[in-house]
């Protein structure tokens, strides 16, 4: 499991950001892998983080932070626990992901742009295929693939980890 | 090292996985591919093991040692994703569908116990309801032509010795051992082989212009950055004979000279990843890359690099700017990368099937190679057959094959909305994704080949075929692959920028019957406009659905902008709401809040919206208590 959002003190999240820059011997040139590690370790890419980085490789922090923008894996906002991720491919489309995408939208109470729950449990982004187009329309929750989904089933995933979280909470 | 020594190796290797395979008699493959993994395949793999050995027979899980009874292995992406989890019995040939745990211990005691087959795990044709054993009974399998693909499905993906007991890295050895790299550039450019990318130019003509190129450092970078959403060609063969596309990638570093190698694969194929990573580790293990290859003083090293998720990087620009740590923007050509490519130095970037069927080109030679396909486009082609087709999932046909036969053959037919085959429910197929076109009834016997496509406003693009039936809205299918291209527009020229943005804009308006005569009109003009004033592939290509569509469904547009009605009922904005009289319970808010005043009717009564009257704009849906009102 990676580190809670905010746990954490600064030391400690700097510690761990110089291990990856030494992984990578400091080079501007792995950037992208650097940045790819760093959200995989915080979740996310913190801003203090991205201007770390611009530091150490010596590079302007406008750079980072325009690669950070560009490319639709990095987040500069915190994500939820559970990462729910709707593929939005052209299979999933035909077969009608966008119900499925609406109510668990609509169970969450989130929106395009809302896209976390205010309690940090849930994040629910849309991706442009996974390349299961066999099994469309298909959702990814955290790290598990499921298929041919109806908004009945997605909201019912919903519900069985909303139980586990209540449930490991008590 | 000799070159003897190092031949023996490769020979050596095989031996041992001979030997080690000598007592299986009996294989149990168990699909292990994205899509199967999903359906929960990888614990029927623990099943089998388990219960084999619970029925007291000999199983071999892997081949540390030697293996003996049966030997229960995992393959890559069979193609046939929505039957998973797959497993194929050998060598009796069957082929059971769906499996689950559950089901395991059936298939033990009666297919390897007793020799029998377990009927109701076997796949059934969805015409006809004909029950089949195994792949050569089902058409789904048997009027594929597999070459490429052949060995997905069947080899354990992350066993090296199985690929070089298939013959495997045999091609490379020739390539880098008898052959000078002029040889083997000839040899791609008489087989006629083009990049199974999208572009589908000349393999050989780039080999040549990077072997012509006067640089000590060279570079080759597989693509495997498949962004198309519907296609996953690239994936499957990632995850089932990762090897495949590692020789090709050895191959091409011989023919140009280069030394070091980058493969670049999207993040979103975790598995993909994986697979490729440990094929150059144990490719690198093994000796077969490294500083001496094949014995002949020649350094060869390759790495692996996740996307992050940008559909543009599959241009070829602007996938070296990702690799060098930049934001993946294009850049203008020429130079072309060829000459001046990573960290400017002469790099070739082949797509991922491209590469895989270059050892079979260097294999078979290139004669052997043309007398598949078309004289235009030889060899064969993989897609990604999906959306509303009986049998979704990787088909490999040779070029030249028609639409009619890969839909209606090798698909099964159209579906309806729930996976039901229906009789003339064809509307048209999306072919080459957001860059591509459609197709209607008018080309179901057109040739699938780079150049005939490329006549009727199409292309080959990377293989995503996306069957659409009756009904389909193909404005809103437009107006998707605009939303995906704008959403992915780098952001570089101002045509694509704005213009994508602006062309979203206006099908927004028609699928919301607010177009006019003048959207239509404009929206052409911008299209033209953005095709031209593009500098990369993604610019160029993102009018194709649009333009196509309007070509071919222009009267679909024109009943959303004149008649204000979605001819597939699909677009919200234009079905108008419908009162369920046995929801309603007659409370007359919905008329209070009809600003058209078209609901009338009695209090405590169903009400009733005047169709003529309407202007759609769902204030009642949003007014009733009840859900009475519907779209």
């Amino acid at each position: 499991m990676t580190t809670v959002v905010g746990g954490p003190g600064l030391a400690r999240k700097f510690e761990k950001v110089c291990q990856i820059l030494d992984r990578h011997q400091r080079n501007p040139a792995k950037l992208v892998p650097i940045l790819q590690a760093v959200q995989e370790e915080y979740r996310y890419l913190p801003e203090e983080i991205l201007t770390y980085v611009a530091t150490s490789l010596e590079l302007p922090p406008a750079r980072v932070y325009g690669v950070a923008t560009f490319y639709a894996h990095f987040t500069l906002q915190p994500r939820g626990k559970h990462v729910v991720r709707m593929c939005d491919g052209t299979a999933c489309h035909v077969r009608k992901s966008a119900p499925v995408l609406e109510a668990l939208r609509n169970r969450l109470g989130l929106s395009e742009e809302k896209k976390t729950t205010p309690d940090m449990l849930f994040t629910v982004e849309t991706v442009s295929c996974l390349g299961a187009c066999g099994l469309a329309p298909v959702v990814v929750i955290d790290e598990d693939v499921h298929g041919q989904m109806t908004p009945e089933a997605a909201v019912s995933l919903i519900e069985d980890l909303l139980a586990k979280e209540e449930g490991s909470r008590l | 090292m000799t070159q003897a020594t190092v031949a023996l190796s490769l020979e050596a290797l095989a031996q041992e996985y001979e030997l080690r395979t000598a007592k299986v008699t009996r294989r149990v493959i168990i699909c292990a591919g994205t899509g199967c993994v999903a359906n929960g395949a990888l614990k029927v793999h623990e099943a089998f093991a388990q219960k084999i050995a619970a029925a007291g027979l000999a199983v071999a899980v892997n081949l540390e040692g030697e293996g003996e009874g049966t030997l229960v292995s995992r393959s890559g992406c069979q193609g046939f994703c929505q039957m998973g989890p797959l497993v194929t019995v050998l060598p009796d040939g069957i082929l059971y569908t769906k499996v689950k745990p559950a089901d395991v211990d059936e298939i033990v005691q009666t297919t390897l116990v007793q020799g029998k087959t377990v009927e109701r795990l076997l796949y059934v044709e969805p015409r006809g309801g004909r029950k089949c054993r195994g792949c050569e009974e089902i058409t789904f399998y048997k009027r594929q032509q597999r070459t490429v693909l052949k060995d997905c499905g069947l080899i354990d993906p992350e066993d090296i010795r199985e690929y070089i007991h298939r013959g495997g890295y045999f091609s490379a050895r020739k390539a880098w051992t008898q052959m000078s790299p002029r040889a083997v550039c000839e040899e791609l450019l008489h087989s006629g082989l083009r990049g199974r990318g999208g572009g589908g130019f000349p393999t050989g003509r780039k080999w040549e212009l990077a072997a012509a190129a006067p640089s000590l450092k060279k570079y080759i970078i597989c693509n495997g950055d498949e962004g198309d959403p519907g296609a996953f060609m690239d994936r499957s063969v990632m995850e089932g004979n990762p090897h495949s596309v590692i020789e090709g990638m050895m191959i091409a570093a011989r023919a140009i000279g280069a030394d070091e190698g980058y493969v670049y694969v999207r993040a979103e194929y975790p598995l993909a990843v994986k697979r490729i990573r440990k094929a150059v580790q144990d490719a690198t293990a093994a000796g077969l890359l490294g500083p001496n290859v094949f014995g002949t003083g020649g350094a060869l090293e390759f790495h692996v690099m996740e996307g992050a998720g940008a559909f543009v990087c599959g241009e070829e620009t602007a996938l070296i700017a990702s690799v060098e740590g930049h934001r993946g923007m294009p850049s203008p050509k020429p130079p072309f990368p060829a000459q001046s490519g990573l960290w400017g130095k002469p790099t070739v970037i082949n797509n991922v099937e491209t590469l895989a069927t270059v050892p079979l080109v260097i294999r078979d030679g290139a004669a052997a190679f043309r007398k598949v396909g078309t004289a235009g486009s030889p060899g064969t082609k993989t897609f990604a057959l999906t959306g509303h087709v009986a049998n979704t999932g990787l088909i490999e046909v040779p070029f030249g094959a028609t639409l009619r036969e890969v839909v209606f053959n090798i698909g099964g037919g159209v579906s309806d909305d729930n996976g039901k085959v229906i009789d003339d429910g064809f509307k048209a197929v999306q072919i080459g994704g957001p860059s591509g076109g459609c197709l209607t009834n008018e080309h179901l016997d057109l040739s699938l080949d780079f150049d005939s496509l490329k006549t009727v406003g199409a292309m080959v693009g990377s293989g995503g075929l996306v069957v659409m039936n009756k009904h389909t809205c193909m404005v809103s299918v437009a107006r998707f692959f605009m939303r995906f291209t704008q959403n992915e527009s780098c952001g570089k020229c101002v045509l694509c920028r704005e213009g994508t943005k602006q062309m979203l804009a206006l099908l927004d308006d028609v699928v919301e019957g607010r177009g006019t005569a003048e959207t239509l009109e404009l929206l052409s003009t911008l299209a033209r406009a953005v095709q031209k004033g593009s500098l990369c592939g993604l610019g160029k290509t993102a009018p194709g659905p649009v333009l196509s569509t309007l070509r071919y469904f222009r009267a679909e547009y024109e009943a959303h902008v004149f008649q204000k009605r979605c001819p597939a009922s699909r677009c919200k904005a234009l079905c108008p709401p419908r009162i369920l009289s046995e929801k309603c319970k007659g409370c007359t808010l919905c008329a209070k809040k009809c600003p058209a005043s078209a609901i009338t009717g009695e209090p405590r009564k169903p009400h009733a919206i005047d169709a003529a009257l309407c202007v759609k704009c769902g204030a009642c849906v949003a007014a009733c208590k009840f859900g009475a009102i519907v779209r």
